[in-house]
């Protein structure tokens, strides 16, 4: 009863009057540091955008110019330069090769990351073992691309006589796979534990648990990780000058050297020839437009899907 | 094994000016029975459950009351083993389901959870159409035939009280449902399975309060197969579900008895306090 009583007393006492003028200052600085902050954000926004559009804006320019039939159907010839009877050469053996490499990398390394990333977030959750692969798994994501190219180079590339395709697409799959850990392990983590009970409560083994519901749940998430990925590697130029190092004729042998469009960009980019550059810019236009359809026409199936 | 549970029951049961079910059964058998039953969270945390002596007589609702943190989640979670989803959580003691320990090591956990189903206090629809959603957990356990899985979606939907509103858009998605309608939909995905016992954990906390009253009459129809256990905050639904209520407080069992009873007249003056709102 007292402790009410007291409780009245307090709330009769008038509180302090508001000093008007304080409020108004304290508004003020308020208001600067917001319009401090928000500038900051856009002027950023917009310093990232302007190296972002030129860089765009150069590769259509430079690249649609030089981008025709010659170029997607032709395999590499010497320069042209200075010889217009000359036949013109094109990208048509890195094509074949970029394409043959990047599936073979990500068939065999999208498999091998998924459960990788599976046996992360399902089993060894909080595990000092499943620490460590994640741990390593990092490391490997972060790892300049190089020294996986040194590594396949030893391992495949030396025994094997030569460099060779299957190099190269051992060297890609390499780098898919932690890409593949990393996102299937973070949108498994994020699916609540209460879904998989449900799933359990039900009489589900685990592996029915994981392969029926969870990847289906997780599904968007993990294919945006194998797109990652795929785009990662398109991109991918140091591994492959060590494995599969480059061809100027079209090979469809994975024994063999096999082109690939990140380097005949950088040979042809490297030439000093003016007709070789412009084909380099034309490649480095369809590098960057493939990946971009690839993740539109995956985004547009995932939602097609829900 | 299987004992008699005797079972007195106020006829003429209120509590709080509230109707109190009176149409308990005398003389059941019990399907599952609960032996000094004791569970740790982990290694080096105290006990969650000490020393539980209870009875789930067949086919009656038993109400598990008490203020958060008390045990009865935990105590449901006990009786399908879901707690062995989890590494150092440990229980000793009895559980008995139809005479037979199911905390033995050699129990076949799967086997087990198609006989003691449960539906939880979040929906959880799977992501796939609503007619994969039942014939899931079917499949788990039966053989069927394209008219016979047919047959038992539609059965289960039919006594979920959800087949009406979803018989023309089977093959939706789930994700797409209400949450009334989703909650309706994971129990029918449990009764599928057709087990004998039904857990429920706060199965209506997140719903609104026409999807309340729609789950607690079909809980009222569903004790006619099954025997349930319903952990709830909700003492009215307590009131309104269950033949019997026992009233947890910090890991005991501190009193059980039939819910007119229970209420009109509680024994321990913890429930006391606790079913008149004093705490909790």
């Amino acid at each position: 009863m007292s402790s009410t009583t007291s409780l009245t007393g307090l709330q009769m006492a008038a509180a302090p009057a508001k000093d008007q003028a304080t409020a108004r200052a304290l508004g003020r600085r308020r208001r600067a540091v917001d319009g401090i902050v928000r500038w900051a954000c856009i002027g950023s926004t917009i310093i990232g955008l302007i190296f972002l559009a030129s860089i765009l804006a150069t590769l259509i320019y430079r690249g649609f110019g030089a981008l025709d039939l010659t170029v997607l159907t032709r395999e590499f010839e010497p320069t042209t330069y200075g010889d217009p009877d000359a036949i013109r050469g094109g990208l048509f053996h890195a094509i074949v090769g970029s394409l043959i490499q990047t599936a073979i990398a990500t068939v065999v390394g999208t498999p091998i990351g998924l459960l990788v990333g599976t046996y992360l977030a399902e089993y060894a959750r909080g595990s000092k073992l499943g620490e460590a692969i994640r741990f390593v798994s990092d490391v490997l994501l972060s790892a300049p691309s190089i020294l996986i190219g040194l590594f396949i180079y030893q391992m495949v590339v030396l025994p094997m006589g030569g460099f060779s395709g299957l190099a190269g697409s051992l060297a890609l799959a390499i780098i898919v796979i932690p890409v593949v850990v990393r996102t299937t392990e973070d949108m498994l983590t994020l699916i609540p534990n209460t879904l998989r009970e449900a799933v359990v409560g039900l009489g589900a083994p685990k592996w029915k648990m994981i392969t029926l519901v969870t990847w289906r749940a997780a599904l968007s998430g993990i294919v945006t990780g194998v797109l990652l990925a795929f785009a990662r590697i398109t991109g991918e130029t140091a591994p492959l000058l060590l494995t599969s190092f480059g061809n100027s004729v079209t090979s469809w042998d994975l024994g063999r050297s096999m082109a690939s469009l990140p380097i005949a960009i950088y040979q042809q980019a490297n030439s000093g020839f003016p007709d070789l550059v412009d084909i380099a810019w034309a490649g480095a236009l369809l590098v960057t437009l493939g990946v971009l359809s690839i993740n539109v026409i995956a985004r547009v199936l995932l939602r097609k899907r829900k | 094994m299987n004992s008699e549970t005797q079972m007195t029951v106020d006829p003429n049961g209120s509590f709080g000016g509230m109707q109190v079910r009176s149409d308990a059964v005398i003389n059941v058998r019990n399907r599952i029975e609960i032996r000094n039953l004791d569970f740790y969270y982990g290694a080096g945390l105290p006990k969650a459950l000490k020393g539980i002596n209870l009875n789930f007589p067949d086919r009656q609702v038993t109400g598990m009351i008490g203020p958060s943190g008390c045990g009865k989640s935990t105590l449901l979670r006990v009786m399908n083993r879901m707690y062995s989803l989890y590494p150092g959580q440990r229980a000793e003691g009895e559980v008995l389901l139809d005479g037979e320990n199911l905390l033995d090591a050699r129990v076949d956990l799967n086997e087990l959870r198609s006989k003691v189903g449960m539906v939880f206090q979040k929906p959880t629809p799977f992501p796939m159409t609503i007619y994969e959603n039942i014939a899931f957990g079917v499949r788990l356990h039966e053989k069927l035939s394209k008219s016979e899985m047919d047959q038992r979606v539609e059965w289960a939907l039919s006594r979920a009280a959800i087949w009406n509103e979803v018989k023309d858009r089977l093959q939706a998605s789930a994700m797409g449902l209400s949450g009334g309608q989703q909650q309706r939909l994971c129990i029918a995905r449990t009764i599928a399975v057709r087990p004998e016992v039904i857990l429920f954990d706060e199965p209506t906390s997140a719903l609104d309060p026409i999807s309340t009253l729609k789950i607690e009459e079909l809980i009222d129809e569903l004790k006619n197969e099954f025997t349930i256990a319903i952990v709830t905050h909700n003492m009215q639904q307590a009131a309104r579900c269950a033949d019997q209520v026992a009233f947890f407080y910090l890991g005991e069992l501190i009193e059980v008895a039939p819910a007119a009873a229970m209420f009109t007249a509680p024994k321990h003056p913890k429930t006391q306090e606790y079913i008149t709102g004093r705490f909790g």
